[in-house]
């Protein structure tokens, strides 16, 4: 097969390819007003969801992005210092829509919620309460019940065409899912109630084994917990107790919020093993939910121009580089190179490739058609010209059969073969490099392969690995640009 | 040599992995580990290629030299029952409590007490001795939480001394903060060579040191190879490609000549190249910003293969070459 770059059109996948996942039309849609991006950590979420915003901001959509826990990079790209619980305008965003920011502050936001709803004394009792206080601040799933919590009010303010959610770092993706009903529950639970009531749930039928180890059991969880909690609690839970009904029924409303057709769920992942894992049950888990799924963004995913030339011909032509050179460290073996210029040396560098390198002949010397005059093998120490020129010959089977090799004097042979050698060591690790990433790629490839197999339905899109991180808008929009347009190169098959 | 070993890191940077090569990697000669599991997400069961861990301990690995590595995901409630029925003799009690939520309650509401039980647990093993009066482990290893919660996480005292001022659960949060903040203990941080894990891992320093918890080490993980060295990285900036085009075609690549197929590998091999640079010039300067932290540091290399099981012997044998073990 000639070495045609079919690695740029589409993709020769082993399986059938992921459908596209497009997110222009996604952004851009009028109906969109809530897009999540949910996935397990360290894959770029937060950077995701703040790209998301740019584009659409700048494709023209009024836009707020909530974010958890961001770097502090991350803010700073946005041209904001700190994020905090109020949005915030991002300046420097082109076209005639809006990017505000803000980052998650679940205590505040949970006091927010104690002060709309208690009058101010019992508010109070209530903020300045230490179970309150632990619970506030400390409590794992309070990050993601508030981060509901606020995208339901962001939502009921209705100020934003589109809300982007970053979901809070967890271990696993489907905390984000589970924390909120489980709080709620628990705020709204039978527990509390037995805190607060124990004679209410014990009058019913069937608890009355409850109510016999009620009193061992609350004793109980007063000497573990020590008595004075169990009273800060039952004290909390007192000032609290108009607000119960209240949580549940957030929560669950926020929940429906989730699986209505404004919302996009965007599970981001990194195509690495454990990553792809998460996001694969996270896609089984949303459709378990009724939750809407619009695809998968799969970000550092590397690419090669030269796919066409696998890893076992870039090693092998590394070593055959390198081989040569070390023999070569004798002096006597000076300009002792196999110059395969196969089209003859006739030709001068001037028609040789480089438009716009007019000065590469003064440093490549043996580009200089004057010396190269054909040498005859007798000067040579044979072996080194065989092992080259039988590789040369066994693998340009286009081209000719004939090499011609430079003659130079001793000391501009010197000079070259330094420069020679120097390039061809750079061009063996330039080998090995390219050896590296393909196995990179089909390492890559092999884990997507299996998550494509899994789902797949699932809509894919993928971003390029980028070298460093983000640090401006101009960043994030080239990652909303790759996000949305780009496509790394992707492997060929073997090779070419 | 701190005998409870705490490994976190930022998510992504591979803490499990490096947690469960150090336990294989001080299991030498006859010693015995245990790797403990805090966040109930069976990562030990994946990485050694078993099925899910129960509450349990149980031998996963046997090290090089006959050491032995166990493991154990600790399940907050049931180490809460286990806790109830030991000093309260609880018995059907404790089952009504779980039915009422009181377990989930206590486990997953009661702040700090989650992470008394888990940290609890893993100094139980820490001190538990056999018959003979010899420690039962010769090294804890603890896979915890990521970075960002690390501190609250081991500062359980604070958190609960707050909450509980007595009772069982304060002297066990005081019990455990004792060992915690020992030199007995070693907390060590597992970053890669990029910008915002290593921001992650300064900070997070501060905040351990800020509590009093013993920092041990800086483990940067997924190193990747130096194929370029500073010298071919000055060369990549000057050389005319029509030199690299006959080097490639001399390697046997195809021709040079314009269109040639050696010629066509050119600009796409310089610009991988560029990329290798711009990313070596940014992990030098985040070794530079790691070296200023003043700890010990260690670099595992990135397995080419992906993370297996022949991969964590390879890491293992690493760290204890780097004398980390």
């Amino acid at each position: 097969m000639s070495a045609d770059r079919t690695h740029d059109q589409g993709s020769p996948r082993r399986l059938a390819p992921a459908p596209v996942l497009e997110l222009d039309p996604l952004l851009d849609d009028p109906t969109t007003r809530i897009v999540v991006c949910c996935g397990s950590g360290g894959v770029g979420k937060t950077t995701t969801a703040a790209a998301l915003g740019l584009r659409a901001a700048e494709r023209g959509r009024k836009v707020v992005v909530l974010t958890i826990d961001p770097a502090r990079r991350l803010a700073q790209s946005m041209g904001i210092d700190s994020l905090d619980n109020t949005p915030r305008r991002v300046k420097g965003v082109e076209g005639d829509g809006e990017l505000h920011a803000m980052m998650l502050d679940m205590k505040r936001t949970f006091d927010e919620i104690v002060e709309a709803h208690a009058d101010p004394d019992r508010a109070a009792a209530i903020l300045g309460n230490p179970f309150y206080q632990s619970l506030s601040a400390g409590f794992a799933g309070t990050q993601e019940y508030m981060a509901m919590e606020k995208l339901g009010q962001l939502r009921a303010r209705d100020e934003w065409d589109l809300i982007v959610v970053d979901t809070p770092p967890s271990r696993s993706a489907l905390d984000f899912l589970d924390a909120p009903k489980r709080l709620g529950s628990f705020l709204d639970g039978k527990l509390i109630r037995v805190l607060l009531a124990p004679a209410k749930v014990g009058g019913r039928a069937g608890m009355k084994f409850l109510n016999v180890g009620m009193s061992m059991m609350t004793g109980a969880l007063g000497k573990l917990l020590g008595g004075q909690l169990l009273k800060d609690v039952q004290t909390f839970v007192a000032a609290m107790d108009s607000m119960f009904g209240g949580f549940r029924t957030r929560a669950d409303a926020t929940y429906k919020l989730l699986q209505a057709p404004g919302t996009a769920f965007l599970v981001v992942a990194a195509p690495e093993r454990d990553a792809l894992r998460e996001a694969a049950y996270f896609v089984q888990r949303l459709a378990a939910e009724d939750m809407p799924l619009a695809g998968l963004v799969l970000n550092r995913v590397h690419g090669s121009g030269a796919a066409q030339l696998s890893a076992e011909r870039a090693l092998a032509a590394a070593e055959n580089l390198e081989e040569p050179g070390i023999v070569d460290q004798d002096g006597g073996k000076a300009g002792l190179r196999n110059s395969p210029d196969t089209h003859g040396s006739s030709e001068s560098p001037a028609s040789d490739p480089e438009p716009g390198a007019p000065t590469e002949t003064d440093r490549t010397t043996d580009a200089d058609p004057a010396t190269h005059t054909a040498r005859t093998t007798d000067t040579d120490p044979a072996t080194d010209t065989d092992t080259t020129a039988d590789g040369d010959a066994d693998t340009t089977g286009t081209t000719g059969t004939h090499t011609d090799r430079a003659t130079t004097t001793d000391a501009d042979r010197t000079a070259a073969t330094e420069a020679e050698r120097a390039v061809d060591d750079l061009t063996a690790g330039l080998l090995r490099l390219h050896a590296e990433r393909m196995h990179l790629l089909s390492r890559e490839q092999r884990t997507r392969d299996r998550f494509t197999a899994l789902h797949p339905e699932v809509a894919v899109t993928e971003v390029a690995a980028l070298p460093g991180d983000v640090h401006d808008l101009m960043g994030l929009r080239d990652i909303g640009n790759r996000l949305a347009t780009e496509r790394p190169e992707l492997p060929e098959a073997a090779d070419a | 040599m701190s005998r409870l070993q705490v490994v976190s890191g930022k998510g992504g940077t591979g803490k499990t992995t490096v947690a469960a090569a150090l336990a294989l990697a001080l299991a030498t000669a006859g010693k015995r580990t245990l790797l403990v599991e805090v966040e109930g997400r069976q990562g030990i069961a994946q990485l050694f290629e078993t099925e899910a861990l129960p509450y349990e301990e149980r031998k996963i690995a046997v090290a090089s030299g006959g050491g032995e590595v166990y493991a154990l995901a600790i399940d907050p409630e049931l180490a809460l029952l286990d806790y109830l029925q030991m000093f309260y003799k609880l018995g059907g009690a404790g089952r009504a409590l779980k039915k009422l939520g009181a377990i989930d309650f206590a486990t997953t509401i009661a702040p700090g007490l989650r992470d008394v039980l888990l940290t609890g647990k893993a100094c139980e093993a820490v001190r538990r001795k056999d018959r003979d009066g010899r420690f039962v482990y010769d090294y804890v290893v603890m896979d915890a939480p990521p970075t960002g919660r690390v501190t609250r996480f081991l500062n359980v005292n604070d958190e609960v001394a707050g909450l509980a001022r007595i009772g069982p659960i304060h002297n066990q949060a005081q019990a455990v903060m004792r060992v915690l903040k020992s030199p007995e203990t070693a907390v060590h941080l597992v970053t890669l060579l990029e910008e915002m894990p290593v921001q992650e891992t300064a900070d997070g320093i501060a905040e351990l040191r800020a509590a009093k918890l013993p920092v041990g080490r800086v483990i940067v993980n997924m190193v990747r190879p130096e194929v370029l060295d500073e010298d071919r990285l000055e060369l990549v900036r000057t050389v005319t490609r029509s030199s690299v085009a006959r080097s490639l075609s001399t390697a046997g690549l195809g021709g040079a000549r314009r269109g040639g197929r050696a010629e066509r590998l050119v600009d796409p091999l310089l610009k991988q190249a560029e990329e290798y640079a711009e990313r070596y010039a940014l992990e030098q300067e985040q070794r530079a910003v790691l070296g200023e932290l003043g700890l010990p540091s260690h670099e595992l290399p990135l397995l080419a293969e992906g993370m297996d099981l022949a991969g964590l012997y390879q890491l293992a044998t690493e760290l204890r070459k780097q004398g980390i073990a």
